[in-house]
């Protein structure tokens, strides 16, 4: 496109040529990632009516299925990922204040909880493997119906799956966030991409938070050792 | 001004098209002009692909007997012709050709939101489609273009996997496309230009979007879950595991009834900007028409179990859908009272653009008006699994949005082209298409009532005449179909030139140069009245 030239040199310099201004182009930024979030939730919305679907048809077996789960490891996940939230919130915050130092700090404590989150989720699903309690491998658990319990794992696996899937997405996006950061590309004029990242990493958690109740305390009490 | 002055004219020499050359100037292009006509490529190829699967089909079909194929090569033959109709040509087909190349002309902005995301959108649709084309070539699939479970999942040989991916993969273009237009419409309308002055196909296209935002995910979730049930036995779905077949049927229809939406949607903005150009009207009662785009991507969401009245669905929850159905009536019959209504009083003339306009309220209503037959509980118990859904969905898929989808492509040749289409082969075709249809699909009406199954390569004999009647009309069809893709492409070098606005039109689009620059406008308009406000003395010179 050869006039892109001419024409963004009357603006800004990270200001793309369609937009009329740098307002415009930061509320499109903003309204993309929103939108594309409410897209998101419908995807995870699949597997959650799946879940709730079998959660009501055979709550006993559900019950005792999320008893399996190591919920001390599901609760230091959930800490792990509300301080990455918050590691997050700081980020942006230096971001609109032009604080390249912090910004960079707290993008990268962002990534090193996210990858902490990822490192212990990668422990738990070892100790499924090691319990024979991934669906479809020699799957066998303990006075419960096999294979209701499974249909639990298997979703388990899905929801925790993709949510997982979605934070390594998120990990790498911050990881860019940091090198453009590192090559001065924010400023206070613009730091749309850290703002909109910031967005997706905080969905990313609030999954997080719907699914921690859900798979493993729901029924607890009832389902006692 | 005078048309005939204009005609003489070179095509303008700064274009979107003549700007850069060669191949890589096309695959890596961020004009969503260009990447309009990517998709039209594409888009026209998926096209002939379907439609060689139905031409074979309705073959089959001529004879009670089955004696041209086998029944398992014909259950392939619907279920391929299916998927890629609906995944690979209806659904993108407006949004993504005529929405591309539109949404921000007419809303005065130079290109839509994200570029580079709108380009990745079609090499995305590309890269599902050769996985279907992978599985159509690598011995086709056989479920049907629904997937049921737990036939999909567990008991069909053919290669449902590779088709499964490549229509989720194909839903995330859907997915960007939706989020560029509806980003693009919020934050880059011309100064002026409020919600209310903003032509009715981009309302469309808005409500579109939300489907394609809402919608499509799902689809893309439940996709993902049968190929894990396939690949890994996952168990959602199965039986054996406590999973629930009926499940895969409710999420399947949360997206795919909204998805019969994306599909007519669309069709119906361009028909009301086509009827009113060439009525010379304005759209009698704007706001209910445009409202009513909102209203039906929002009920579609709240209808899909009219889809299960058969498969074992609580009779209250039948209830319940039914009566849902019939809201979907209100909005569109909205509609179309108000384009007759645009009609009365207006100076109308036949073009071929009006031709398919006038040819789709015809067709919808019939298709719109059978919609409500099998939206009746009692009804649709006789007429389930029979060729009159068949008939129904193809007056709508078909009879509406092909014909406003040609429609659309002939009003704005002219501006993605520079050039017109011959008027009179354009004519010609369009009432070919009109008669090859009604004598393909009204027949089908009669033999689902009598009680003639779908997805049969065989029929009782007392089925034949009607059957004749529907492949002879099919063979027209098809004439009509080839025509336009012979005179359009001629038209692209030895048309006449066409000047910027030769019908004449109101919208921002009319307003720049045919072709468009790349920026779309040398001056960025300004919008100072509502839209269609036609005037008479241009009326006069057309």
């Amino acid at each position: 496109m050869a006039e892109t030239d001419t024409l963004t040199t009357s603006h800004s310099v990270a200001l793309v040529h369609q937009f009329d201004d740098p307002q415009q182009q930061r509320q499109a930024g903003e309204l993309g990632m929103w939108v594309f979030l409410a897209t998101e939730v419908l995807f995870f919305g699949g597997l959650f009516a799946a879940y709730t679907v079998y959660r009501l048809a055979y709550p006993d077996v559900f019950a005792a299925a999320s008893n399996e789960l190591d919920v001390r490891l599901g609760f230091v996940n959930t800490l792990v990922l509300i301080c990455s939230s918050f590691t997050m919130a700081t980020a942006v915050y230096n971001a609109q204040k032009g604080n390249r130092k912090f910004l960079i700090v707290f993008l990268c404590g962002t990534v090193i909880l996210g990858l902490v989150f990822l490192g212990i989720k990668a422990v738990e699903y070892a100790q499924k493997f090691e319990h024979h309690l991934v669906p479809g491998l020699h799957f066998r658990m303990e006075g419960a119906d096999q294979s209701k319990a499974q249909l639990f794992f298997s979703l388990y696996f899905a929801m925790t799956g993709l949510h997982a899937l979605h934070m390594i997405i998120g990990a790498g996006m911050i990881f860019v966030l940091i090198l453009m950061a590192r090559k001065g590309r924010f400023s206070t004029q613009y730091h749309t991409p850290v703002e909109v990242g910031g967005l997706y990493w905080h969905f990313v958690d609030i999954i997080w938070i719907f699914l921690f109740p859900l798979l493993y305390l729901l029924g607890r009490s009832t389902a006692g050792h | 001004m005078s048309v005939t002055a204009e005609r003489q004219l070179r095509l303008p020499k700064e274009n979107y098209l003549t700007n850069n050359y060669g191949i890589k100037s096309w695959l890596l292009t961020g004009d969503h002009k260009r990447i309009a006509l990517l998709y039209l490529a594409s888009i026209t190829f998926f096209f002939f692909i379907g439609g060689f699967f139905a031409t074979v089909i309705r073959l089959e079909l001529l004879t009670p007997r089955g004696d041209l194929v086998q029944a398992s090569t014909y259950n392939k033959l619907f279920t391929m012709h299916g998927i890629i109709m609906v995944f690979f040509f209806l659904i993108p087909g407006i949004p993504a050709v005529l929405g591309n190349f539109l949404v921000p002309l007419m809303v005065g902005a130079r290109d839509l939101a994200f570029p580079r995301l709108n380009l990745a959108s079609w090499y995305i649709f590309t890269i599902g489609g050769l996985f279907v084309m992978y599985s159509v070539l690598s011995g086709g699939i056989d479920t049907g273009w629904t997937f049921y479970t737990p036939y999909s999942s567990q008991f069909s040989k053919s290669s449902v996997a590779a088709a499964v991916v490549g229509i989720f993969i194909t839903g995330f273009s859907s997915i960007l496309t939706g989020l560029n237009f509806i980003v693009t419409i919020h934050t880059m309308r011309a100064p002026g230009l409020t919600w209310f002055r903003l032509p009715l196909f981009i309302w469309s296209t808005y409500a579109t979007s939300m489907i394609f935002i809402l919608g499509t995910p799902v689809l893309a979730i439940t996709l993902a879950m049968v190929a894990l049930e396939r690949l890994a036995h996952f168990g959602i779905f199965d039986p054996t595991y406590g999973g629930d077949p009926l499940l895969f049927q409710h999420l399947f229809w949360f997206y795919s009834h909204p998805a019969v939406y994306i599909m007519v949607l669309p069709a119906m903005g361009v028909v009301s900007e086509l009827v009113a150009t060439f009525s010379r009207h304005r759209v009698f009662g704007y706001k209910f028409v445009a409202f009513s785009s909102v209203a039906i991507a929002v009920l579609g969401f709240l209808v899909w179990g009219h889809h299960m009245f058969v498969a074992g669905m609580s009779v209250y929850a039948s209830l319940l859908f039914s009566f849902l159905s019939y809201f979907v009536a209100i909005p569109s019959a909205v509609k179309v009272f108000n384009w007759t209504a645009t009609l009365y009083k207006g100076s109308v003339s036949y073009d071929t653009p009006m031709l398919y306009a006038l040819g789709f309220i015809g067709l919808f209503v019939i298709g719109g008006m059978t919609g409500l037959f099998v939206a009746a509980l009692g009804v649709d118990i006789h007429v389930t699994d029979t060729y009159f859904v068949v008939a129904h969905f193809h007056y709508i898929m078909v009879g509406g949005t092909v014909m406003a989808y040609l429609g659309g492509i002939h009003y704005w040749w002219p501006k993605i082209t520079g050039r017109l289409y011959p008027e009179g082969w354009a004519r010609l075709s369009a009432l070919i298409i009109f008669v090859g249809f009604n004598l393909t699909f009204f027949p089908q009406f009669m033999l689902g009532y009598l009680g003639m199954p779908r997805r049969y390569y065989e029929y009782p004999p007392e089925y034949q005449v009607l059957n004749v009647f529907s492949t002879a009309g099919a063979s027209i069809l098809a004439v009509g179909y080839v025509l336009p893709l012979i005179y359009l492409l001629w038209s692209m070098r030895y048309g006449p030139i066409a000047g910027p606005n030769p019908w004449p039109s109101t919208g921002l689009e009319w307003q720049t140069t045919s072709p468009p620059p790349t920026d779309n406008f040398k001056v960025m308009p300004v919008v100072t009245e509502d839209p269609y406000q036609f005037k008479p003395e241009v009326a006069q010179i057309g």
